[in-house]
């Protein structure tokens, strides 16, 4: 015991004779996670990290089998499903935790704008998550179309059709994303190109420098907290206390994801056929329910524009003001109540949970 | 106007920074850009015997790259238009209940002859002729 402990004491002071660690320990060793009734918010963003590292290893594991590839990305994914060894649950692992991870990081969002983390200092720590929550929805976009399946194939037609309605841009960004004028094998390819390449070099770079903000500034504090006198307030060290309890929380979640992959797999469907009409039922996920029972709304023409630039223009909009919040942050007098900012995060809640609700009821 | 040495010499490589940007950018962006694949110039194609084609119903038929929805109506006639929606791209179907065609995706509606009459859809559907030659279906495009 006595050698082994020696052992880690040398190996560390090899490591901090070269890297000088020593203040980065002293740095986690003084950082404090303060305790109060919103306290269950600060684990939202970890678990969405979580999620992150499942996705990682279970992408890789999948890329392993699957084909790119017109005539036998369907088959692959059913090759994986059903001959490969526990292929069934890692793949059904990997799609229940894709949506568990767009579901906490968008709590964790909401949870961020209602305690008003976003404020000055933390505007860019805001901005980037921002990104991240637009690089997540990437992933699922692109990923949606990999199995090739019939509801995929759909979705992707209309989500990139979508883009094409863009003024002057669209129409190339359109034939870039497709790899051509229509959904083909050809965006197939750049689909998972983008999903197992481009998006995870980038997200990896952005996830870095939003946890390395995270880490420099510390945790948020309510208003309330910030007021109090340092020994009123309650602390507990981030190491190894709050990181002992993510830890825990991870692996609660881990159980959940366990759980829903096992009972609930995830289903392949049928495969696509480019020249069968679109099926009942078809659906985006249920990520981008809202915007598309918005888009089933809005009429074919309103005005002299046609209804879905303008139901794009509608969402480019939101989504700017939105990455932007820390920079139009409506300031209120404490008396007026309810708060501006308040009112404005729940409107833009009951709106999500409506159209969602709405859009598949209908 | 005078310019300065550091002025002239930041120039220079601001210049050239940027020739490099663009030197490096352009052979990427063209790369993502894919090439076109010259498309078979499809002026008909044949589409099964009329009297084997059932009243009120209908089939897409593969009009070189392009989706095409031929219906046989109640009374007999026969429609060809294109099966895209002109809303967001999805392939539409004849409704035999409604008597209409139908795009599933946003529930846009077009009638038989093909106009946009609910729903999302911005345009009509394009129209195809269709000749029977000899008991066979022939759907050509429209001159």
């Amino acid at each position: 015991m006595g050698r082994r402990r020696n052992m880690a004491k040398r190996t560390y002071s090899w490591l901090d004779e070269r890297f000088h660690i020593s203040p980065l320990i002293e740095f986690m060793r003084h950082k404090y996670v303060p305790v109060h009734r919103h306290t269950v918010w600060y684990y939202m963003g970890g678990v969405a990290l979580f999620l992150f590292i499942v996705q990682v290893v279970t992408g890789i594991l999948l890329v392993l089998y699957y084909q790119p590839d017109e005539e036998s990305a369907f088959e692959s994914v059913r090759f994986i499903t059903t001959k490969v060894s526990f292929g069934w649950l890692i793949r059904s692992v990997h799609s229940w935790s894709a949506n568990l991870m767009v579901f906490f990081v968008f709590v964790h969002m909401f949870s961020t704008f209602f305690t008003r983390a976003f404020r000055k200092p933390r505007e860019l720590t805001w901005m980037s998550g921002f990104v991240l929550m637009a690089l997540a929805l990437g992933f699922g976009f692109t990923g949606y179309l990999l199995p090739w399946n019939e509801l995929a194939f759909f979705a992707t037609k209309v989500g990139t059709d979508i883009t094409g309605a863009l003024p002057f841009i669209g129409e190339p960004v359109k034939i870039l994303l497709r790899g051509g004028p229509d959904v083909t094998g050809a965006t197939l390819s750049r689909f998972y190109a983008i999903h197992i390449a481009l998006l995870p070099a980038i997200f990896a770079a952005i996830l870095f420098l939003h946890l390395l903000f995270v880490q420099r500034q510390g945790m948020h504090e309510p208003d309330y907290l910030q007021r109090l006198p340092k020994e009123k307030k309650k602390l507990i060290p981030f190491f190894p206390n709050f990181l002992l309890r993510d830890t825990l929380l991870w692996l609660m979640v881990l159980n959940i994801v366990l759980f829903l992959a096992v009972f609930f797999p995830w289903e392949l469907g049928e495969k696509a056929d480019p020249f069968a009409p679109a099926p009942e039922g078809i659906a985006p996920e249920w990520y981008f329910m809202f915007m598309f029972q918005t888009l089933k709304l809005i009429p074919g023409h309103v005005l002299f524009v046609e209804g879905e630039v303008l139901g794009i223009l509608f969402f480019t909009l939101v989504g700017i003001a939105w990455m932007f919040v820390p920079l139009w942050d409506l300031k209120q007098r404490p008396e007026r109540r309810p708060r501006p900012m308040t009112v404005i995060g729940v409107a833009g809640i009951v709106y999500i949970i409506i159209f969602t609700i709405w859009g598949y009821m209908a | 106007m005078a310019v300065s040495r550091r002025q002239f010499t930041n120039l220079l490589l601001g210049g050239g920074l940027l020739g490099w940007l663009g030197s490096a950018l352009y052979p990427i962006v063209s790369f993502l850009r894919p090439p076109k694949i010259p498309e078979a110039n499809v002026q008909s194609v044949k589409a099964g015997l009329a009297s084997e084609f059932s009243a009120n119903s209908s089939e897409i038929l593969k009009f070189g790259r392009q989706p095409v929805i031929l219906i046989r109506t109640e009374s007999g006639d026969f429609r060809a238009l294109a099966a895209t929606c002109t809303h967001l791209d999805c392939i539409v179907q004849y409704r035999s209940d409604l008597k209409q065609i139908w795009c599933a995706c946003h529930n846009g509606l077009y009638d038989l002859k093909g106009r946009n009459i609910s729903g999302p859809p911005p345009r009509p559907l394009d129209q195809f002729a269709v000749n029977i030659v000899n008991d066979e279906i022939l759907v050509s495009k429209i001159a």
